[in-house]
């Protein structure tokens, strides 16, 4: 008993204070992955890159489309922005060292945080499919423009450096050694980091949402009038979650260039804008559980609905077809039978079974 | 301090929209703890008045001052920082989210912890403050018990009891007051009356309402509109028998029938709902 007791009182700040709980889920949920990523084949370490690039921008965007109410048909063009600035970063430092990596990522993030600015304050002015049409426009524009701009490599792209696992700090390849016995290497570098800023990214976004101003999105996105009336700058609260969600795509772009090692004109298409939103319709419109489910779904399903077609006797090139099939089926099922997608039907589905006794924060 | 002089004053306030004359030199001074009634025919420009003071329609000509300070060129976010709250009639709860959050959003103005908090989840102690301050309300309102529910699921009365809650937990100097009897059965009438007089202690209330009962109970002072000018202005005796409100009331049949034995402003204005222009 007073063991116990002794305890508690130990872990008690931990419990307590909302960063020091959400820094320690953190880590526990990265020496988690992290010891399935170590353990995994090189090719689900690409999975589990791809998910985790996938999810930040599904996060970021599901925060904004969610909580704030805003719809972005643009945020593969946001990851193009942060594509680019990662890639043209990191061809001038080489891209060898973890420094030149994060600096990169930094660039990458800040750049977005700047276009997010410049795209947010007149978005924020709009409604609907006004704001659709608008940020469509910029998932149009950017390709295009990429395409015209000979230092960003035309149609050709240009080639991403990668950083080379002998390059990481000795101590980063003794710990990987240590928890998951494996050599690190460039693969399951990219699945570590990728892993490591998701879960910083999560709960930066999780702290956000709880906090004012999260509170002051939901409002805004419920009745504009009242939170007015309750002293809310309707436009800057927009533009901050504008903002917010471009630099996670930003993040996410920069990822993207190091993991596809080529940011090329053609992998930031409209499709990719509506992929991501996809994503975060499929799990739940403003849960990042929901976003994290949705990209491992982008992350993961082409895979399986390939394999499941050559195991069926189609040729190579069919079975690529079966992924956009099984696609839709799936998004066709979940607004069919899941509505709130995944991750709100479920919660639904949980509060309505206790009775509506814990229906605490769910949005 | 307040203690002399009106809190606010709106002074010779017109509004057109296009050709229609919304509201033609209107003024009025709402003392501080005053309940300041407006009342007047459906159409006569009260609501126009309202959204002429939250800053949602900007007047054509004329002033608005509070402690003597002109404030006309504000724009709906910023008065609640000068102390001014507002319920409307449509109530427009944040349907989402739960009755405690609606309120803290009310309390918003009076949070501390800005972005960089919010984003490393340092804001729990501010917000732990909010909450509290949001559940005193909920509490003094009776409706404490319903913190945690979703507006949609409660009923009419109790919806109202959470937006007067939000607009109160703002600690405003100036509280505006749009039809909160609408809908509320004779009981829940009495029980507003009760607790628009109890707010006196803390904030000036400037009330919109149809029902004649609650308005002649509880206001200091009436100002009348009809076709968006002052017609009549004093105390609620002064009200009842002033013969221009009763012709405004009664239109022509006052000219007609000089029989008419009930008393417009006596009794319930029950007829008189609906959406005011």
């Amino acid at each position: 008993m007073k063991l116990t007791e002794r305890l508690r009182s130990l872990t008690r700040p931990v419990r307590s204070v909302p960063l020091a709980r959400h820094l320690l889920v953190g880590l526990i949920a990265f020496l988690v992955v992290a010891a399935i990523i170590g353990s995994s084949s090189q090719y689900l370490q690409t999975r589990y890159a791809e998910m985790a690039f996938f999810a930040i921008a599904a996060g970021g965007l599901t925060v904004l489309t969610g909580l704030s109410g805003q719809l972005s048909l643009g945020h593969g063009a946001l990851m193009a922005v942060g594509a680019y600035a990662a890639t043209l970063v990191l061809e001038r430092t080489g891209g060898e060292t973890l420094a030149d990596v994060f600096v990169a990522l930094l660039v990458a993030i800040a750049v977005c945080a700047v276009v997010g600015v410049i795209v947010g304050v007149p978005a924020a002015r709009l409604h609907g499919p006004y704001i659709a049409g608008a940020t469509l426009t910029l998932a149009v524009a950017v390709p295009r423009l990429a395409n015209q701009w000979e230092f960003l490599g035309g149609e050709q792209g240009l080639q991403v450096p990668v950083p080379r696992a002998a390059e990481l700090p000795v101590w980063i390849q003794d710990l990987v050694w240590f928890f998951t016995a494996a050599e690190i290497d460039q693969y399951s570098f990219l699945a570590y980091l990728g892993w490591f800023l998701l879960i910083l990214a999560f709960v930066a976004l999780a702290n956000l949402s709880r906090s004012r101003i999260g509170r002051r999105w939901r409002a805004v996105r419920d009745d504009d009038v009242s939170a007015e009336l309750a002293g809310i700058h309707l436009g800057r609260a927009r533009v901050v979650a504008f903002t917010v969600s471009a630099m996670c795509a930003g993040l996410a772009g920069g990822l993207m260039a190091m993991n596809v090692r080529l940011t090329a004109p053609g992998a930031f298409t409209i499709t990719l804008s509506l992929t991501l939103l996809a994503a975060v319709v499929l799990g739940g419109l403003g849960s990042l559980t929901g976003a994290l489910i949705g990209a491992g779904v982008l992350a993961f399903l082409p895979h399986f609905a390939t394999d499941l077609g050559e195991s069926a006797g189609l040729s190579a090139t069919q079975a690529a077809e079966v992924t956009p099939v099984v696609y839709g089926l799936v998004l066709m099922l979940v607004i069919l039978l899941a509505p709130a997608g995944i991750v709100g039907s479920l919660r639904m589905f949980l509060a309505r079974s206790s009775l509506g006794q814990t229906k605490e924060k769910t949005t | 301090m307040p203690g002399e002089g009106p809190l606010f004053a709106v002074e010779g306030v017109s509004v057109r929209f296009g050709g229609v004359r919304a509201l033609e030199d209107v003024s009025l001074e709402v003392a501080p703890h005053e309940v300041h009634g407006v009342i007047g025919p459906n159409g006569a420009g009260k609501t126009t008045l309202f959204n002429v003071v939250c800053g949602f329609v900007s007047p054509g000509e004329g002033e608005l001052r509070l402690r003597g300070k002109t404030i006309d060129a504000l724009r709906p976010h910023q008065l609640a920082g000068h102390g001014i709250a507002r319920t409307l009639q449509g109530l427009g709860l944040f349907e989402k989210m739960t009755v405690l959050d609606n309120v803290m959003v009310g309390a918003d103005r009076l949070a501390r912890a800005g972005f960089v908090r919010g984003l490393l989840g340092l804001g729990h102690r501010d917000d732990a403050r909010l909450a509290a301050k949001a559940r005193e309300v909920l509490g003094e309102l009776g409706i404490e018990s319903y913190a945690a529910r979703y507006p949609g699921s409660l009923p009419y009365p109790i919806r109202k009891k959470v937006a007067l809650a939000r607009a109160l937990v703002a600690e405003p100097e100036l509280l505006l007051l749009d039809e909160p009897a609408s809908g509320l059965s004779a009981e829940e009438m009495s029980e507003l009356g009760e607790i628009i007089a109890g707010l006196t202690e803390r904030t000036a209330v400037m009330l919109v309402e149809h029902h004649m009962d609650l308005v002649m109970s509880v206001c200091h002072r009436i100002t009348v509109l009809d076709f968006g000018r002052v017609i009549a202005a004093g105390t609620p005796d002064e009200i009842r028998n002033d013969p221009a409100v009763l012709a405004a009331y009664l239109g022509d049949q006052v000219e007609h029938d000089d029989n008419a034995e009930v008393h417009p402003l006596v009794s319930t204005n029950a007829t008189a709902d609906g959406e005011d222009a």
